[in-house]
Protein backbone atom coordinates (compact mmCIF):
# COMPACT_ATOMS: atom_id res chain seq x y z
CA UNK A 1 0.00 0.00 0.00
CA UNK A 2 2.77 2.45 0.57
CA UNK A 3 4.02 2.06 -2.98
CA UNK A 4 0.97 3.20 -4.01
CA UNK A 5 0.84 5.83 -2.03
CA UNK A 6 3.74 6.92 -3.02
CA UNK A 7 3.07 6.69 -6.73
CA UNK A 8 -0.02 8.25 -6.36
CA UNK A 9 -0.12 11.46 -3.94
CA UNK A 10 -1.77 14.19 -5.55
CA UNK A 11 -4.22 16.39 -4.04
CA UNK A 12 -6.50 18.75 -5.19
CA UNK A 13 -9.63 20.69 -4.86
CA UNK A 14 -12.78 18.86 -4.36
CA UNK A 15 -15.39 18.69 -7.03
CA UNK A 16 -18.31 17.83 -4.76
CA UNK A 17 -17.49 20.76 -2.55
CA UNK A 18 -18.04 20.79 1.40
CA UNK A 19 -20.50 21.45 3.09
CA UNK A 20 -20.00 24.28 5.47
CA UNK A 21 -20.25 23.96 9.15
CA UNK A 22 -22.98 26.05 10.90
CA UNK A 23 -21.12 28.52 12.30
CA UNK A 24 -19.38 29.75 9.25
CA UNK A 25 -22.51 29.75 7.58
CA UNK A 26 -23.81 32.47 9.37
CA UNK A 27 -20.87 34.37 8.41
CA UNK A 28 -22.94 36.21 6.15
CA UNK A 29 -24.95 37.87 8.93
CA UNK A 30 -24.17 41.06 10.71
CA UNK A 31 -21.66 40.11 12.59
CA UNK A 32 -22.17 40.89 16.48
CA UNK A 33 -20.43 41.42 19.41
CA UNK A 34 -19.58 38.64 22.05
CA UNK A 35 -20.54 41.35 24.92
CA UNK A 36 -23.71 41.82 23.05
CA UNK A 37 -24.89 38.03 22.52
CA UNK A 38 -24.02 37.40 26.35
CA UNK A 39 -26.61 40.38 26.84
CA UNK A 40 -29.15 39.35 24.79
CA UNK A 41 -29.04 35.79 26.26
CA UNK A 42 -28.61 37.23 30.05
CA UNK A 43 -31.42 39.69 29.68
CA UNK A 44 -34.52 37.22 29.97
CA UNK A 45 -33.44 35.61 32.94
CA UNK A 46 -32.36 38.75 33.95
CA UNK A 47 -35.19 40.45 33.58
CA UNK A 48 -37.31 37.42 35.18
CA UNK A 49 -35.67 38.02 38.39
CA UNK A 50 -35.99 41.78 38.29
CA UNK A 51 -39.54 41.05 38.31
CA UNK A 52 -39.70 38.59 41.35
CA UNK A 53 -37.74 40.28 43.22
CA UNK A 54 -40.05 43.39 43.06
CA UNK A 55 -43.00 41.44 43.57
CA UNK A 56 -41.54 39.93 46.20
CA UNK A 57 -40.50 43.55 47.78
CA UNK A 58 -44.24 44.85 46.89
CA UNK A 59 -46.18 42.00 48.74
CA UNK A 60 -43.64 42.43 51.77
CA UNK A 61 -44.42 45.81 51.74
CA UNK A 62 -48.37 44.99 51.51
CA UNK A 63 -48.47 42.23 53.58
CA UNK A 64 -50.02 42.71 57.41
CA UNK A 65 -47.51 39.87 58.46
CA UNK A 66 -44.91 41.07 60.92
CA UNK A 67 -41.51 41.46 59.33
CA UNK A 68 -39.70 38.28 61.19
CA UNK A 69 -42.40 35.85 59.76
CA UNK A 70 -41.97 37.44 56.37
CA UNK A 71 -38.89 39.16 55.18
CA UNK A 72 -38.40 41.37 51.89
CA UNK A 73 -35.59 41.09 50.18
CA UNK A 74 -33.93 44.30 52.34
CA UNK A 75 -33.96 41.76 55.35
CA UNK A 76 -32.54 38.74 53.32
CA UNK A 77 -29.80 41.12 52.11
CA UNK A 78 -28.70 42.16 55.43
CA UNK A 79 -28.82 38.40 56.74
CA UNK A 80 -26.94 37.92 53.75
CA UNK A 81 -24.79 40.42 54.84
CA UNK A 82 -24.11 39.31 58.55
CA UNK A 83 -23.86 35.86 57.49
CA UNK A 84 -21.28 36.28 55.26
CA UNK A 85 -19.40 39.07 56.94
CA UNK A 86 -18.73 36.75 60.02
CA UNK A 87 -17.70 33.82 57.30
CA UNK A 88 -20.61 31.36 58.24
CA UNK A 89 -21.86 31.34 54.78
CA UNK A 90 -18.64 31.11 52.59
CA UNK A 91 -17.39 28.27 55.36
CA UNK A 92 -20.17 26.46 55.08
CA UNK A 93 -20.90 26.97 50.84
CA UNK A 94 -17.44 25.64 50.55
CA UNK A 95 -17.66 22.53 52.62
CA UNK A 96 -21.52 21.91 51.15
CA UNK A 97 -19.58 21.94 47.51
CA UNK A 98 -16.41 20.31 48.29
CA UNK A 99 -18.89 17.74 49.64
CA UNK A 100 -21.41 17.44 46.36
CA UNK A 101 -18.28 17.55 44.13
CA UNK A 102 -15.89 15.07 45.57
CA UNK A 103 -19.16 13.08 46.15
CA UNK A 104 -20.36 12.87 42.86
CA UNK A 105 -16.79 12.28 41.61
CA UNK A 106 -16.89 9.18 43.39
CA UNK A 107 -20.14 8.33 42.34
CA UNK A 108 -18.93 8.72 38.31
CA UNK A 109 -16.03 5.82 39.28
CA UNK A 110 -18.62 3.68 40.63
CA UNK A 111 -21.33 4.23 37.99
CA UNK A 112 -19.38 4.37 34.52
CA UNK A 113 -18.09 0.65 35.16
CA UNK A 114 -21.68 -0.45 36.22
CA UNK A 115 -22.93 0.79 33.45
CA UNK A 116 -20.87 -0.95 31.29
CA UNK A 117 -21.15 -4.16 32.83
CA UNK A 118 -24.60 -3.93 32.73
CA UNK A 119 -24.73 -2.66 29.18
CA UNK A 120 -22.68 -5.63 27.97
CA UNK A 121 -24.40 -8.62 30.45
CA UNK A 122 -27.84 -8.81 29.27
CA UNK A 123 -28.61 -11.00 32.01
CA UNK A 124 -27.44 -8.82 34.70
CA UNK A 125 -28.94 -5.92 33.19
CA UNK A 126 -32.22 -8.03 33.69
CA UNK A 127 -31.16 -8.54 36.95
CA UNK A 128 -29.98 -5.48 38.42
CA UNK A 129 -31.17 -3.14 35.95
CA UNK A 130 -35.31 -2.56 37.08
CA UNK A 131 -33.73 -2.02 40.68
CA UNK A 132 -31.33 1.06 39.54
CA UNK A 133 -34.35 2.43 37.62
CA UNK A 134 -35.98 1.95 41.15
CA UNK A 135 -33.61 3.61 43.11
CA UNK A 136 -33.53 6.78 41.15
CA UNK A 137 -36.60 7.70 41.68
CA UNK A 138 -36.84 6.76 45.32
CA UNK A 139 -36.71 10.21 47.16
CA UNK A 140 -32.71 10.28 48.60
CA UNK A 141 -34.06 11.50 51.87
CA UNK A 142 -35.41 8.22 52.54
CA UNK A 143 -31.19 7.32 52.84
CA UNK A 144 -30.75 9.67 55.46
CA UNK A 145 -31.98 8.10 58.84
CA UNK A 146 -30.39 4.50 57.92
CA UNK A 147 -27.31 5.94 56.99
CA UNK A 148 -27.28 8.06 60.36
CA UNK A 149 -27.62 4.56 62.22
CA UNK A 150 -25.00 2.69 59.97
CA UNK A 151 -22.79 5.65 59.63
CA UNK A 152 -23.23 8.11 62.81
CA UNK A 153 -23.39 11.65 62.38
CA UNK A 154 -20.17 11.59 60.33
CA UNK A 155 -18.99 12.47 56.41
CA UNK A 156 -19.88 8.75 55.74
CA UNK A 157 -23.18 9.46 56.11
CA UNK A 158 -23.93 12.50 53.93
CA UNK A 159 -21.22 10.46 50.97
CA UNK A 160 -23.49 7.38 51.44
CA UNK A 161 -26.31 9.55 50.60
CA UNK A 162 -25.42 11.27 47.93
CA UNK A 163 -23.94 8.26 46.52
CA UNK A 164 -27.36 6.39 46.47
CA UNK A 165 -28.80 9.73 44.58
CA UNK A 166 -25.95 9.94 42.29
CA UNK A 167 -25.00 6.48 41.02
CA UNK A 168 -28.78 5.72 39.62
CA UNK A 169 -28.46 8.37 37.61
CA UNK A 170 -25.40 8.38 36.25
CA UNK A 171 -25.43 4.38 35.11
CA UNK A 172 -29.05 5.51 33.77
CA UNK A 173 -27.91 7.83 31.64
CA UNK A 174 -24.77 6.03 30.60
CA UNK A 175 -27.02 2.94 29.77
CA UNK A 176 -29.22 5.01 27.33
CA UNK A 177 -26.70 6.84 25.51
CA UNK A 178 -25.33 3.18 25.15
CA UNK A 179 -28.50 2.17 23.78
CA UNK A 180 -29.06 4.77 21.28
CA UNK A 181 -25.79 3.59 19.56
CA UNK A 182 -26.45 3.01 15.74
CA UNK A 183 -25.89 -0.68 15.18
CA UNK A 184 -23.73 -0.05 12.36
CA UNK A 185 -20.44 0.67 14.82
CA UNK A 186 -20.48 -2.73 16.34
CA UNK A 187 -19.77 -3.97 12.87
CA UNK A 188 -17.73 -0.87 12.47
CA UNK A 189 -15.68 -2.07 15.32
CA UNK A 190 -15.43 -5.81 14.01
CA UNK A 191 -14.30 -5.27 10.62
CA UNK A 192 -11.81 -2.85 11.87
CA UNK A 193 -10.33 -5.51 14.10
CA UNK A 194 -11.38 -3.85 17.10
CA UNK A 195 -11.07 -5.67 20.41
CA UNK A 196 -13.57 -5.50 22.82
CA UNK A 197 -12.14 -3.59 25.17
CA UNK A 198 -11.21 -1.06 21.87
CA UNK A 199 -14.48 -1.24 20.62
CA UNK A 200 -15.85 -0.04 24.53
CA UNK A 201 -12.75 2.73 24.96
CA UNK A 202 -12.42 4.05 21.19
CA UNK A 203 -16.09 3.51 19.71
CA UNK A 204 -18.58 2.95 22.35
CA UNK A 205 -18.21 5.43 25.19
CA UNK A 206 -17.44 8.39 22.93
CA UNK A 207 -20.55 7.80 20.66
CA UNK A 208 -22.50 7.34 24.26
CA UNK A 209 -21.32 10.80 25.27
CA UNK A 210 -24.25 12.63 24.87
CA UNK A 211 -26.58 9.95 26.79
CA UNK A 212 -23.63 9.95 29.41
CA UNK A 213 -23.25 13.62 29.94
CA UNK A 214 -27.08 14.09 30.40
CA UNK A 215 -26.60 11.66 32.86
CA UNK A 216 -23.78 13.37 35.12
CA UNK A 217 -25.73 16.68 34.58
CA UNK A 218 -28.78 14.47 36.63
CA UNK A 219 -26.69 12.64 38.38
CA UNK A 220 -24.75 16.29 39.94
CA UNK A 221 -28.70 17.27 40.09
CA UNK A 222 -29.29 14.31 42.35
CA UNK A 223 -26.33 14.83 44.16
CA UNK A 224 -26.87 18.23 45.28
CA UNK A 225 -30.37 17.25 46.41
CA UNK A 226 -29.17 14.38 48.26
CA UNK A 227 -26.61 16.23 50.14
CA UNK A 228 -29.07 18.82 51.18
CA UNK A 229 -31.17 16.30 52.20
CA UNK A 230 -28.65 14.84 54.62
CA UNK A 231 -26.97 17.61 55.90
CA UNK A 232 -30.14 18.81 56.80
CA UNK A 233 -31.24 16.23 58.55
CA UNK A 234 -27.63 15.08 59.81
CA UNK A 235 -26.57 17.88 61.99
CA UNK A 236 -24.06 17.64 64.67
CA UNK A 237 -21.51 15.25 65.76
CA UNK A 238 -18.25 15.67 63.66
CA UNK A 239 -19.91 17.02 60.65
CA UNK A 240 -19.00 20.10 59.54
CA UNK A 241 -21.63 22.46 58.87
CA UNK A 242 -22.93 22.45 55.62
CA UNK A 243 -25.56 24.38 53.69
CA UNK A 244 -28.17 22.22 54.37
CA UNK A 245 -27.10 22.71 58.17
CA UNK A 246 -27.56 26.32 57.99
CA UNK A 247 -30.90 26.00 56.82
CA UNK A 248 -31.46 23.72 59.49
CA UNK A 249 -30.28 26.47 61.84
CA UNK A 250 -32.30 28.84 60.40
CA UNK A 251 -35.53 26.68 61.11
CA UNK A 252 -34.25 26.08 64.90
CA UNK A 253 -34.13 29.97 65.39
CA UNK A 254 -37.13 30.67 63.69
CA UNK A 255 -35.04 33.54 61.23
CA UNK A 256 -37.07 33.18 57.90
CA UNK A 257 -34.48 35.42 56.56
CA UNK A 258 -31.41 33.27 57.11
CA UNK A 259 -33.85 30.30 55.42
CA UNK A 260 -34.70 32.45 52.65
CA UNK A 261 -31.68 33.39 52.08
CA UNK A 262 -30.35 29.93 52.43
CA UNK A 263 -32.82 28.34 50.17
CA UNK A 264 -31.23 30.92 47.17
CA UNK A 265 -28.11 30.12 47.73
CA UNK A 266 -28.54 26.49 46.89
CA UNK A 267 -30.61 27.45 44.17
CA UNK A 268 -27.70 29.39 42.82
CA UNK A 269 -24.73 26.94 43.24
CA UNK A 270 -26.94 24.77 41.31
CA UNK A 271 -27.49 27.34 38.68
CA UNK A 272 -23.83 28.02 38.80
CA UNK A 273 -22.63 24.28 38.16
CA UNK A 274 -25.50 24.29 35.37
CA UNK A 275 -24.34 26.94 33.52
CA UNK A 276 -20.29 27.08 33.66
CA UNK A 277 -20.02 23.29 33.33
CA UNK A 278 -23.06 21.38 32.01
CA UNK A 279 -24.34 23.81 29.99
CA UNK A 280 -21.40 24.55 27.82
CA UNK A 281 -19.63 20.70 27.67
CA UNK A 282 -22.66 19.68 26.36
CA UNK A 283 -23.22 22.91 23.57
CA UNK A 284 -19.65 21.85 22.88
CA UNK A 285 -20.26 18.22 22.24
CA UNK A 286 -23.13 18.04 20.70
CA UNK A 287 -22.15 20.77 18.05
CA UNK A 288 -18.91 19.30 17.31
CA UNK A 289 -21.07 16.56 16.08
CA UNK A 290 -23.09 18.61 14.09
CA UNK A 291 -26.06 18.09 16.67
CA UNK A 292 -27.95 21.39 18.03
CA UNK A 293 -28.53 20.79 21.85
CA UNK A 294 -32.73 21.42 22.76
CA UNK A 295 -33.41 24.77 23.02
CA UNK A 296 -30.89 26.02 21.51
CA UNK A 297 -30.92 29.32 19.16
CA UNK A 298 -31.48 28.62 15.60
CA UNK B 1 -7.33 -18.35 -3.40
CA UNK B 2 -9.11 -15.68 -2.11
CA UNK B 3 -12.60 -16.01 -1.30
CA UNK B 4 -14.13 -19.63 -1.51
CA UNK B 5 -17.88 -20.46 -1.06
CA UNK B 6 -18.78 -24.15 -1.37
CA UNK B 7 -22.46 -24.82 -0.74
CA UNK B 8 -22.89 -21.75 1.48
CA UNK B 9 -26.51 -21.32 2.59
CA UNK B 10 -28.45 -18.64 4.71
CA UNK B 11 -31.41 -18.28 6.44
CA UNK B 12 -32.38 -16.44 9.31
CA UNK B 13 -33.58 -18.23 12.16
CA UNK B 14 -36.98 -19.92 11.08
CA UNK B 15 -37.56 -17.76 7.80
CA UNK B 16 -36.86 -18.40 4.23
CA UNK B 17 -33.59 -19.42 2.64
CA UNK B 18 -31.39 -16.46 2.05
CA UNK B 19 -29.13 -17.84 0.04
CA UNK B 20 -29.19 -21.31 -1.10
CA UNK B 21 -26.15 -23.32 -1.69
CA UNK B 22 -23.82 -20.93 -3.15
CA UNK B 23 -20.66 -22.24 -4.83
CA UNK B 24 -17.73 -19.81 -6.49
CA UNK B 25 -14.38 -19.27 -6.28
CA UNK B 26 -12.82 -15.85 -6.51
CA UNK B 27 -9.65 -15.46 -7.57
CA UNK B 28 -7.04 -12.69 -5.73
CA UNK B 29 -6.74 -9.48 -7.67
CA UNK B 30 -10.44 -9.82 -9.11
CA UNK B 31 -13.07 -7.22 -9.20
CA UNK B 32 -16.25 -9.15 -8.50
CA UNK B 33 -19.55 -7.22 -8.69
CA UNK B 34 -22.68 -9.21 -6.78
CA UNK B 35 -25.71 -8.04 -8.91
CA UNK B 36 -29.16 -8.62 -7.53
CA UNK B 37 -32.43 -7.32 -6.91
CA UNK B 38 -33.39 -5.03 -4.31
CA UNK B 39 -33.86 -8.12 -1.16
CA UNK B 40 -31.86 -10.98 -3.08
CA UNK B 41 -29.77 -11.52 -0.29
CA UNK B 42 -26.23 -9.88 -1.71
CA UNK B 43 -25.60 -7.50 1.15
CA UNK B 44 -26.33 -10.88 3.52
CA UNK B 45 -23.60 -12.68 1.09
CA UNK B 46 -20.94 -10.05 1.80
CA UNK B 47 -22.04 -9.92 5.48
CA UNK B 48 -21.09 -13.80 5.48
CA UNK B 49 -17.72 -12.77 3.75
CA UNK B 50 -16.91 -10.42 6.30
CA UNK B 51 -17.79 -12.56 9.34
CA UNK B 52 -20.54 -10.34 10.46
CA UNK B 53 -23.02 -13.12 10.04
CA UNK B 54 -22.17 -17.22 10.19
CA UNK B 55 -23.71 -18.75 7.52
CA UNK B 56 -26.57 -21.56 8.58
CA UNK B 57 -24.65 -24.27 6.01
CA UNK B 58 -21.56 -25.22 3.35
CA UNK B 59 -18.39 -23.01 4.15
CA UNK B 60 -17.10 -19.85 3.13
CA UNK B 61 -13.11 -19.28 3.11
CA UNK B 62 -11.33 -16.14 2.86
CA UNK B 63 -7.92 -14.39 3.69
CA UNK B 64 -6.15 -15.10 6.81
CA UNK B 65 -5.82 -11.53 7.61
CA UNK B 66 -9.95 -10.94 6.38
CA UNK B 67 -11.68 -8.41 4.71
CA UNK B 68 -11.84 -4.86 5.11
CA UNK B 69 -15.37 -3.63 4.56
CA UNK B 70 -17.09 -0.11 3.21
CA UNK B 71 -20.63 -0.15 4.08
CA UNK B 72 -23.79 1.95 2.31
CA UNK B 73 -23.85 4.62 4.83
CA UNK B 74 -20.23 5.70 5.25
CA UNK B 75 -20.60 5.24 9.41
CA UNK B 76 -17.39 7.48 10.13
CA UNK B 77 -17.49 8.04 13.93
CA UNK B 78 -18.85 12.02 14.04
CA UNK B 79 -16.51 12.88 16.65
CA UNK B 80 -13.41 12.47 14.81
CA UNK B 81 -12.00 14.22 11.84
CA UNK B 82 -11.42 12.72 8.41
CA UNK B 83 -7.75 12.07 9.45
CA UNK B 84 -8.83 10.50 13.05
CA UNK B 85 -11.33 8.43 11.40
CA UNK B 86 -8.61 6.73 8.89
CA UNK B 87 -6.07 6.83 11.91
CA UNK B 88 -8.30 4.69 14.16
CA UNK B 89 -8.48 2.29 11.81
CA UNK B 90 -4.74 2.14 11.69
CA UNK B 91 -4.48 2.00 15.26
CA UNK B 92 -6.82 -1.10 15.11
CA UNK B 93 -4.96 -2.68 12.18
CA UNK B 94 -1.91 -2.49 15.02
CA UNK B 95 -0.23 0.29 12.75
CA UNK B 96 2.34 2.22 15.35
CA UNK B 97 1.64 5.41 16.94
CA UNK B 98 4.42 7.05 15.15
CA UNK B 99 3.23 6.00 11.28
CA UNK B 100 -0.03 6.36 11.67
CA UNK B 101 -0.37 10.04 10.98
CA UNK B 102 1.81 10.28 7.75
CA UNK B 103 0.32 6.97 6.88
CA UNK B 104 -3.51 8.46 7.26
CA UNK B 105 -2.47 11.17 5.57
CA UNK B 106 -1.31 9.25 2.82
CA UNK B 107 -4.63 7.45 1.87
CA UNK B 108 -6.78 11.11 2.93
CA UNK B 109 -4.75 12.18 -0.22
CA UNK B 110 -5.00 9.57 -2.31
CA UNK B 111 -9.01 10.20 -2.18
CA UNK B 112 -8.41 13.55 -2.84
CA UNK B 113 -9.14 14.64 0.35
CA UNK B 114 -6.42 16.54 1.31
CA UNK B 115 -7.90 19.84 2.08
CA UNK B 116 -10.47 18.55 3.94
CA UNK B 117 -8.60 16.16 6.38
CA UNK B 118 -9.08 18.13 9.26
CA UNK B 119 -13.09 18.29 8.68
CA UNK B 120 -15.61 16.41 10.80
CA UNK B 121 -18.16 13.75 8.61
CA UNK B 122 -20.87 16.52 9.55
CA UNK B 123 -18.77 19.49 7.32
CA UNK B 124 -18.57 16.87 4.42
CA UNK B 125 -20.51 15.79 1.56
CA UNK B 126 -22.27 12.64 0.77
CA UNK B 127 -19.57 12.05 -1.63
CA UNK B 128 -16.64 13.41 1.14
CA UNK B 129 -17.66 11.49 3.62
CA UNK B 130 -17.86 8.02 1.05
CA UNK B 131 -14.16 8.83 -0.03
CA UNK B 132 -13.07 8.83 4.26
CA UNK B 133 -15.09 5.70 4.77
CA UNK B 134 -12.19 4.06 1.36
CA UNK B 135 -9.88 5.59 2.89
CA UNK B 136 -10.54 3.96 5.91
CA UNK B 137 -11.09 0.62 4.01
CA UNK B 138 -7.77 0.95 2.54
CA UNK B 139 -5.89 1.59 5.99
CA UNK B 140 -6.88 -1.84 6.92
CA UNK B 141 -4.41 -3.25 4.45
CA UNK B 142 -6.56 -6.31 4.08
CA UNK B 143 -6.12 -8.17 0.23
CA UNK B 144 -9.64 -8.34 0.21
CA UNK B 145 -11.90 -5.23 0.07
CA UNK B 146 -15.98 -5.83 0.06
CA UNK B 147 -18.53 -3.42 -0.64
CA UNK B 148 -21.89 -3.06 -0.18
CA UNK B 149 -23.51 -0.39 -2.85
CA UNK B 150 -21.36 2.28 -1.07
CA UNK B 151 -21.98 4.62 -3.74
CA UNK B 152 -25.69 3.95 -4.31
CA UNK B 153 -27.02 7.22 -2.20
CA UNK B 154 -24.82 9.23 -4.15
CA UNK B 155 -25.52 11.70 -7.20
CA UNK B 156 -24.65 10.47 -10.81
CA UNK B 157 -21.63 13.02 -11.07
CA UNK B 158 -20.13 12.05 -7.78
CA UNK B 159 -20.42 8.49 -8.67
CA UNK B 160 -19.26 8.54 -11.82
CA UNK B 161 -15.82 10.33 -10.70
CA UNK B 162 -15.38 7.52 -7.58
CA UNK B 163 -16.04 5.16 -9.95
CA UNK B 164 -13.24 6.14 -12.02
CA UNK B 165 -11.27 6.54 -8.46
CA UNK B 166 -12.08 3.36 -7.45
CA UNK B 167 -11.11 1.50 -10.56
CA UNK B 168 -7.54 3.44 -10.42
CA UNK B 169 -7.43 2.09 -6.78
CA UNK B 170 -7.67 -1.57 -7.50
CA UNK B 171 -5.32 -1.50 -10.54
CA UNK B 172 -2.54 -0.01 -8.72
CA UNK B 173 -3.11 -1.80 -5.28
CA UNK B 174 -4.34 -5.29 -7.18
CA UNK B 175 -6.06 -6.22 -4.17
CA UNK B 176 -9.42 -8.09 -4.60
CA UNK B 177 -12.83 -6.01 -4.48
CA UNK B 178 -16.38 -7.69 -4.10
CA UNK B 179 -18.44 -4.80 -5.02
CA UNK B 180 -22.82 -5.22 -4.13
CA UNK B 181 -25.16 -3.35 -6.12
CA UNK B 182 -28.20 -3.61 -7.89
CA UNK B 183 -27.02 -1.03 -10.59
CA UNK B 184 -26.78 -2.71 -13.82
CA UNK B 185 -24.19 0.07 -15.37
CA UNK B 186 -22.22 0.25 -12.20
CA UNK B 187 -21.45 -3.51 -12.17
CA UNK B 188 -20.61 -3.44 -15.81
CA UNK B 189 -18.22 -0.25 -15.36
CA UNK B 190 -16.45 -1.48 -12.78
CA UNK B 191 -15.94 -5.14 -12.45
CA UNK B 192 -14.26 -7.88 -14.27
CA UNK B 193 -17.08 -10.16 -13.41
CA UNK B 194 -20.87 -10.01 -12.74
CA UNK B 195 -22.57 -12.69 -10.68
CA UNK B 196 -25.92 -12.41 -10.91
CA UNK B 197 -28.09 -13.60 -7.59
CA UNK B 198 -31.73 -14.28 -8.51
CA UNK B 199 -34.37 -13.50 -5.46
CA UNK B 200 -35.72 -15.68 -2.90
CA UNK B 201 -33.47 -18.12 -2.51
CA UNK B 202 -30.43 -16.34 -3.56
CA UNK B 203 -28.50 -18.53 -6.33
CA UNK B 204 -26.28 -17.39 -8.95
CA UNK B 205 -28.29 -17.43 -12.16
CA UNK B 206 -25.73 -15.86 -15.06
CA UNK B 207 -21.91 -15.00 -14.59
CA UNK B 208 -20.52 -12.54 -17.44
CA UNK B 209 -16.93 -11.58 -17.47
CA UNK B 210 -16.37 -7.83 -18.87
CA UNK B 211 -13.10 -6.98 -20.11
CA UNK B 212 -11.77 -3.59 -20.87
CA UNK B 213 -12.23 -3.99 -24.62
CA UNK B 214 -15.97 -4.42 -23.85
CA UNK B 215 -16.41 -1.90 -21.76
CA UNK B 216 -15.10 0.34 -23.90
CA UNK B 217 -17.63 -0.52 -26.73
CA UNK B 218 -20.80 1.60 -25.70
CA UNK B 219 -23.11 -0.51 -27.92
CA UNK B 220 -22.26 -3.57 -26.45
CA UNK B 221 -22.30 -2.48 -23.01
CA UNK B 222 -25.76 -0.98 -23.56
CA UNK B 223 -27.32 -4.13 -24.87
CA UNK B 224 -25.38 -6.14 -21.70
CA UNK B 225 -26.88 -3.76 -19.16
CA UNK B 226 -30.47 -3.86 -21.24
CA UNK B 227 -30.32 -7.44 -21.36
CA UNK B 228 -29.36 -7.56 -17.32
CA UNK B 229 -31.62 -5.18 -16.38
CA UNK B 230 -34.62 -7.17 -17.77
CA UNK B 231 -33.46 -10.34 -15.89
CA UNK B 232 -33.45 -8.43 -12.69
CA UNK B 233 -37.04 -6.83 -13.64
CA UNK B 234 -37.97 -10.64 -13.73
CA UNK B 235 -36.57 -10.99 -10.36
CA UNK B 236 -37.83 -8.55 -8.72
CA UNK B 237 -41.24 -8.93 -10.18
CA UNK B 238 -40.74 -12.36 -8.67
CA UNK B 239 -39.39 -11.23 -5.47
CA UNK B 240 -42.81 -8.98 -5.04
CA UNK B 241 -45.20 -10.93 -6.41
CA UNK B 242 -44.41 -15.01 -6.60
CA UNK B 243 -43.33 -14.93 -3.18
CA UNK B 244 -46.05 -13.73 -1.02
Amino acid sequence: MSTLIDERSRTGPDPEGAIAPPARSSASRPRRGALARAWSKAAPPLAAVVVLVSLWQIAAWASPMRDDLFPGPGAVLATAGRVVGDGTLPSAAATSLWRGLSGFAVALVIATPLALALAHAPWLRRAVGPLVSALQVLPSVAWVPAAIIVFGLTDATIYAVILLGAIPSIVNGLLAGIDMIPGQYRALSHVLGARRLQHILLVELPAALPGYVSGLRQGWAFSWRSLMAAELIAVGGSLGLGVGSLLQRGRDLADLGLVALIILVILAIGIVVELLVFAPWERRLLAGRGLSPKGADA
Amino acid sequence: MSVELSETTLRYGDGPVVLDGLTESIQPGEFVALLGASGCGKSSLLNVLAGLLEPTGGSVEVPDDGAAFMFQDPTLLPWLTAQDNVELALRLAGVPRAERSGRARELIDLVQLGHARTKKPHEMSGGMRQRVALARALAQRRRLLLMDEPFAALDAITRDMLHEELRAIWQRTGMTIVFVTHNVREAIRLAGRILVLSSHPGRVIDTRTITDDFRADPARAAALAAELTDVLRKEQFKHEHLDR
